[in-house]
């Protein structure tokens, strides 16, 4: 009697607790969607954030958030960055994994102990200063600034390449030699093309990364037309101040083509970041 | 830690690892040896130039008392350090962090709850799986927002306890302690998916067997936990709790959107970026670099001396 009781009980709170969880998560932000689709004659009413929109295809303030928040500038210099910042990551993270793992050479150990305590330097503590130098590269308010931060500083994509070239056997870059091919043709024709489940990876994990950063462009490119998604959304502050109706459609366009990416690759993504984590 | 000799064999290079350079290398070898040093130019200078350059100027600066700017610095010994420690309203951001630490206490609890819950056959694993994990994915600034409105005045919460019957006109973010609990409170929101995909992700590596057997046995699933889970994610756990670490003292971007740091919410990193690049007070806020540095570092040391973990081969 005892056990069935058990049996029946257990599993009715466990699905409460993971029903009380979903609702921890999605009340915030089931608040922000649904003040998004108010007008400002509704928000005055003061019926509540989880009062619902009475037009539900109310899309004005996404107009308004679009256009007076420069959304448009901001996803384009973040598509920029993403597309030069992950070019190089992939291309550099390759191509060092490349000659640890397929070469022995002097210093071979020095270096990769560079690498590897170079993980452990938090990015945030070291921008006092990294600015004086990106500053006297002069690409200070620049979108190279920040490319050139998220490419120099990846080291854990360099992992991921490292882990993935090792199961790529050997005998397939001698077989290229025998044929002619240089270290160089290796890399590109054969090492390369094979990489690419790790370069899926790679691209999923950073560009996530690159388009919710906030602190780098927010350090580096102050000017107003240089906005980022994230930059962009953090002046909703000022001039929407209290409209509320505005700021939540702003942060809604940035959060739902995360949400669409993470729909279509949810696979992919947890493995990137249990992945990526891990190393 | 790391182990490179092994590797030699694979590399299909004619030569063992210890045999000197040949008499007379012939053109081809040169070449050999040059190869990976092109291939490692570029990613080896912008390590030097972003990480290592860095690390070094910013201990070189937190000696003087350069603003920055100027082309003149003074050599100014430990005074900054000295400063950093005594001056009370900049020693405080430490007990901050506190919030954060037993914030990640719990969001690490949590995370191990779920992840043990899901690793079972749950009816709609992957919507509650997906659910719980899509907040790590969402821009910093627009939870910040979420947030913001969520702690409102008669916003989110405040609209949620109304319908349990429970109306309050507390301001949660007034207080230094409520803002600060709020906001750790926000931080668990944000990163528990992480540690939960993480503890997930462990959790179903270990054999299925090892379950069928304990069952077998008639273990309840608290031995199951116990004795099969518990050990089989160790050095993820380990490995959570340095993040874990490293993060609350380098909490930055949600107090900073959320209350700018104000009703003490100020937080180490967005002191130091108040006193670099507000108060142009770059001597100083490197030395408060260094010590938030020195302090990960050590966190770092002591729990790769509490756990030595035998499985991380890092090449």
């Amino acid at each position: 009697m005892s056990i069935r009781l058990r049996r029946s009980t257990a599993p009715t709170l466990a699905y409460l607790s993971l029903v009380v969880a979903a609702l921890v998560v999605l009340l915030p932000l089931a608040g922000i969607l649904l003040t998004s689709l108010k007008s400002s004659k509704e928000m005055a009413d003061g019926s509540g954030a989880l009062a619902l929109p009475h037009d539900w295809l109310n899309f004005s303030n996404y107009a308004t958030a679009f256009s007076d928040g420069h959304m448009l500038t901001a996803f384009g210099n973040t598509a920029f960055i993403l597309l030069f910042a992950i070019t190089g990551t992939v291309v550099i993270g390759s191509m060092t994994a490349y000659a640890i793992d397929r070469f022995t050479f002097r210093f071979k150990k020095l270096v990769v102990g560079l690498f590897l305590v170079a993980t452990l330097v938090p990015g945030v503590t070291t921008q006092v200063a990294t600015f004086q130098i990106v500053n006297s590269f002069g690409l200070f308010d620049s979108r190279w600034a920040p490319i050139a931060l998220y490419t120099g500083t990846d080291i854990v994509s360099i992992y991921i390449f490292l882990q993935f070239i090792r199961g790529i056997p050997i005998s397939l870059d001698e077989s290229a030699r025998l044929d002619g091919a240089n270290a160089f043709t290796i890399y590109r024709k054969i090492i390369f093309p094979l990489l690419k489940p790790a370069i899926a990876t790679v691209v999923i994990i950073k560009g996530i990364t690159v388009y919710n950063d906030f602190y780098i462009p927010f350090l580096y490119m102050p000017s107003e037309n240089l906005g980022t998604i994230s930059t962009s959304l953090f002046r909703f502050k000022g001039p929407f101040g209290a409209h509320w109706e505005t700021i939540s459609a702003g942060a809604v366009l940035v959060i739902l083509p995360t949400l669409a990416v993470f729909l279509f690759l949810q696979r992919y993504i947890y493995n990137g970041f249990t992945r990526g984590a891990t190393k | 830690m790391v182990q490179i000799a092994d590797k030699a064999p694979r590399t299909g290079a004619p030569a063992p690892v210890r045999e000197r350079p040949a008499p007379r290398p012939s053109r081809a070898r040169l070449w050999r040896g040059v190869t990976p040093w092109l291939f490692m130019a570029v990613p080896l200078a912008l390590l030097v130039t972003f990480t290592y350059a860095p690390v070094a100027n910013m201990i070189a600066y937190s000696f003087t008392d350069w603003d920055g700017l100027s082309p003149d610095l003074k050599y100014t010994g430990f005074e900054n350090y000295t400063e950093l420690f005594t001056r009370p309203e900049l020693f405080q951001v430490f007990y901050v962090s506190v919030y954060y630490l037993a914030a990640s206490v719990v969001q690490i609890a949590v995370a191990l709850y779920f992840a043990t819950l899901l690793s079972f056959n749950v009816r709609f694993r992957n919507l509650f799986k997906g659910i719980l994990f899509f907040p790590y994915l969402i821009n910093g600034v627009a939870i910040g927002f979420v947030f913001l409105y969520f702690f409102q005045d008669g916003g989110t919460l405040d609209s949620v306890l109304k319908l349990f019957g429970a109306s309050t006109d507390r301001a949660w973010l007034g207080t230094p302690a409520s803002a600060n609990v709020s906001l750790a409170g926000v931080s668990i929101w944000r990163f528990m998916g992480l540690n939960f995909v993480l503890f997930l992700g462990a959790i179903q590596s270990i054999p299925g067997e090892l379950y069928e057997a304990a069952e077998l046995d008639g273990a309840t699933r608290w031995q199951q936990f116990r004795h099969i889970i518990a050990p089989g994610i160790k050095p993820v756990i380990s490995l959570s709790v340095i993040l874990a670490i490293s993060g609350s003292l380098s909490v930055f971007e949600i107090p900073y959107i959320m209350t700018g740091g104000a009703t003490g919410t100020e937080t180490f990193v967005i002191q130091t970026v108040k006193l670099a690049f507000q108060f142009n007070k770059t001597g100083l806020a490197s030395a408060a670099a260094v010590v938030l540095l020195l302090i990960i570092l050590a966190a770092t040391w002591v729990q790769r001396r509490l756990v030595p973990d035998d499985k991380v081969d890092l090449v």
